[in-house]
This record gives C-alpha cells, sequence and structure tokens, in this order.
C-alpha cells in the first residue's frame, strides 16, 4: 500500500523526505496524467506519495536587488499575473497550457519533469535561474542546467523538494519568445526559442540563446555566446551563417508524433537567424 | 479525512488523497455537471472553481483541495452572475449541443471574476482551455460580452 500525506508545513515536509521515500506533486498536471487509471479509479502511484501545492510558505514572489526569488508552489497563473515577474517569462507563461491548468501548474513541476520541451524551462535556461533544493541538513543551490540532466532525469535527491526558483533580474536591450506548436493553448511544443540580446554604443555586451525541444534538454551554449561579447552590431550580423553552423551542432531532435527531425532542425536554425537578423 | 467546502456547504471525506476531484463530485456528491471529456485537461469538460478560480478537475487530486472551497456548475447555477451569463448563453446561441457549457460557464464566471471587462481576445484566452466542437466559439466569445455588459456590476 503506498502512502499519500498532506504536510501542513515545509519543515513536517521535510522530516517525511527525511525518514521514508516519498514522491514529491505539486499541482498534478503532469503526474495525475502520466499515473492515469481507467475512469472513476485514483491514478496508478507506485510510491508513496508527498501534496505540496498546498504549502502557503511555498506560493511567494520576492523581488530583491539583484534578483527574484519564486517559492516553488507558486502557481503559473499568479506568475502571470505577478508585476515583478519578467516580461520574458509572462510571455512564455501565457502559451503554456491554459488558464485551469496554468492556476495548478508550477514551475518547480516544470522543472522536476525535466520535459525536453518543458516551455517554461527555456527562460529559467536563458536568464541563469537557480533551484533551491531544500532538505533536512542544507539548501543546495544549483544552476537548472546542472539540475536537469536528461530527458525526465534530475539530480534532486530523494530526501529533497525544490523550494525556490531564483532568477537574476536582467536588463536586457530585447528579449525574444517564439514557441512552435500545433495551436496557441494546450499545445506541446515542437519547437521553442528564447533569445535576449543587450546592445550598448552599437556592441553586443550580452548575447543569449536557449532552444527547448530539439535535444535531450534544453540548449544553452556559453562558450558560443561569449564570442559574440564585445563585437559591433555590424559585424555580429555578418556572422549569422557562422553561427547557425555553430547551432547546428547542437540541435538534435527526435521524430515524434507531434513533428520531425527536419523540421525541427530548421526552424530551430530559422528562428535564430530571425532574432538576430530583427536586433 | 479531507476537509472542503463544496458549493458552500462543509465536507469531510476519507479517501484516497491521490482520487481525482472530478470522480468524487460525479460519484460521491452526484454532482454530474463536471464532465470526463479527455481526462488529460485538455477539454475543460471537467472544469470547476477553486476560491473562484478555474481547475480541470480530470487532474486535480483531491489532497490539493484542503481547506479550499470548490464550486461547480451545480453551485454556481444558484446565483445571479450565472443567471445573467445562461441568458446571454441562450441569446447568442453560444450553447447547442451542451457539453462544453458547463465547462464554459465556469471558464467565463472565473474570468470575469479577474477581469469584468474583457476584450474579445481576453475571452479567447480565458476559454482556451475549454473545447467547444459545435459553435466555432464566435457565439461564445459573443455571449461572455453580452453578459459582461447586460450583468455589468454582477463582477
Amino acid at each position: 500500500m503506498v502512502k499519500h500525506v498532506i504536510p501542513k508545513n515545509l519543515q513536517e515536509a521535510l522530516n517525511y523526505l527525511y525518514t521514508s521515500d516519498y514522491h514529491v506533486i505539486a499541482g498534478g498536471t503532469d503526474l495525475m496524467i502520466q499515473k492515469r487509471n481507467s475512469s472513476d479509479l485514483p491514478p496508478l502511484f507506485n510510491s508513496n506519495m508527498i501534496y505540496l501545492f498546498n504549502l502557503e510558505e511555498l506560493k511567494y514572489v520576492i523581488k530583491e536587488e539583484t534578483q527574484l526569488r519564486i517559492g516553488s508552489m507558486t502557481s503559473l497563473e499568479t506568475l502571470l499575473h505577478h508585476d515583478d515577474v519578467p516580461q520574458l517569462l509572462k510571455d512564455v507563461i501565457k502559451e503554456m497550457a491554459s488558464p485551469g491548468i496554468r492556476n495548478m501548474a508550477t514551475l518547480a513541476g516544470n522543472i522536476a519533469n525535466a520535459s525536453p520541451a518543458g516551455d517554461s524551462l527555456v527562460p529559467l535556461y536563458l536568464m541563469d535561474a537557480l533551484v533551491v533544493l531544500s532538505s533536512v541538513n542544507q539548501n543546495r543551490y544549483l544552476p537548472i542546467e546542472k539540475v536537469i540532466i536528461g530527458p525526465r532525469k534530475t539530480v534532486i535527491q530523494n530526501n529533497e523538494l525544490i523550494k525556490e526558483i531564483v532568477i537574476p533580474i536582467h536588463n536586457f536591450t530585447k528579449t525574444s519568445w517564439v514557441k512552435v506548436g500545433g495551436r496557441q493553448a494546450d499545445a506541446i511544443s515542437k519547437v521553442s526559442f528564447a533569445g535576449a540580446v543587450t546592445i550598448e554604443d552599437d556592441h553586443v555586451t550580452d548575447f543569449r540563446i536557449a532552444l527547448g525541444a530539439v535535444y535531450m534538454t534544453i540548449i544553452r551554449n556559453r562558450s558560443f555566446e561569449k564570442m559574440y561579447k564585445k563585437m559591433s552590431l555590424k559585424k555580429f550580423k555578418k556572422l549569422i551563417p557562422d553561427i547557425l553552423i555553430q547551432y547546428q551542432e547542437l540541435i538534435k531532435p527526435i521524430d515524434d508524433q507531434r513533428s520531425n527531425k527536419l523540421y525541427r532542425q530548421q526552424v530551430a536554425l530559422n528562428l535564430i537567424k530571425d532574432f538576430i537578423e530583427k536586433i | 479525512m479531507i476537509k472542503f467546502k463544496l458549493n458552500g456547504k462543509d465536507v469531510e471525506l476519507n479517501l484516497d488523497p491521490s482520487s481525482r476531484l472530478l470522480d468524487v463530485l460525479r460519484n460521491y456528491f452526484n454532482l454530474t455537471g463536471p464532465k470526463e471529456g479527455c481526462g488529460e485537461g485538455e477539454c475543460g469538460a471537467c472544469a470547476v472553481l477553486l476560491d473562484g478560480h478555474i481547475v480541470h478537475s480530470c487532474c486535480l487530486p483531491l489532497a490539493n483541495i484542503a481547506e479550499k472551497e470548490i464550486v461547480t456548475i451545480e453551485g454556481f447555477s444558484k446565483t445571479k452572475r450565472y443567471q445573467a451569463l445562461a441568458s446571454a448563453m441562450l441569446e447568442e446561441g453560444g450553447s447547442q449541443c451542451g457539453i462544453c457549457t458547463p465547462g464554459m460557464m465556469i471558464a467565463a464566471e472565473s474570468l470575469l471574476n479577474q477581469n469584468p471587462k474583457p476584450s474579445d481576445e481576453e475571452i479567447r484566452i480565458g476559454i482556451s482551455g475549454n473545447l467547444c466542437r459545435c459553435t466555432g466559439y464566435n457565439m461564445i466569445v459573443k455571449a461572455i460580452q453580452t453578459a459582461a455588459k447586460k450583468g455589468d456590476g454582477l463582477w
């Protein structure tokens, strides 16, 4: 028999995780469907479950001087309507699922689910988000790309839960988000793209690209990005063909029911090209 | 034991906390307004209000509504806002076969709660998680506009 526990506060939740193995469930919008059973029957959870969604302690958005701290059980819909949430993240959330799902879904759930097509992961990679993993003994602050290590694979330990997501505050000149999906709502991305650039005195001082659904994890390559820093915008734009060749090496999509390799790769490259051309 | 408020009444249940709210509503309370369409959060036929906001009861574990307030279409039907929305749906032909209608009404109520004077675009976003295969949506959008105008002050 699997056990189900609803902790009253964070400390109780951490104690449960410390003493026994539990699977964490937040809003349930992924897990309830992944473990779906026949109608009228509870889902087929094969591990003990711990329900965190109602922990008020984990529902907050705090703006500090250099960063935004988001409590892990804050719903996507709350973030969408919050003044302090960066516009890029709002642009992404707006195209995720639908209001009814967004009222339950969380960034933490998207991270722990670790889907290569998780939309909110793309801006989180782009903005250097940190994930705070809490256990009874410690808090670990890890960059998001160190948390997600493969499709559906994370480094989150059995005794840990995602407590907070920390997003550094940026002052980009321009950000862009493009989701390619079958329809505008309730679609899983075929390809997704986020770009950000900072231009000072006609020079590129910051350039970032993140791509979703075209590799095992979200793609972001800091060494490529560094090559273009301090470059004049004119010179940078002339390098578009080289940039595309660079990124082509990283983009390794799969064929599935939503799309195919060739389409995904070409569209991803087109989106990079379009973003740079329009700077 | 999970306690919550259902259509204004305090209720308590001793059930598997992972049970889908949809099954609980239909089987234990005989509330059949919320329906199972897709069973995976895409069609909105199972929509109910959680503390005034739309949620899809087919992917909502009972544990997540502990101490919260749930209103189904049956509970909502006793309000003036429902009357305003229902007559606007009739007037504009926003309901044909009717299977999406309870969910659409819940989506409209959730939207108007937050935004009493929505634009057409905002209405389309508000009902974007609810599928309708009869009306082509235009008549539903119009009905929600009509309800917002005629029911001015209710939201």
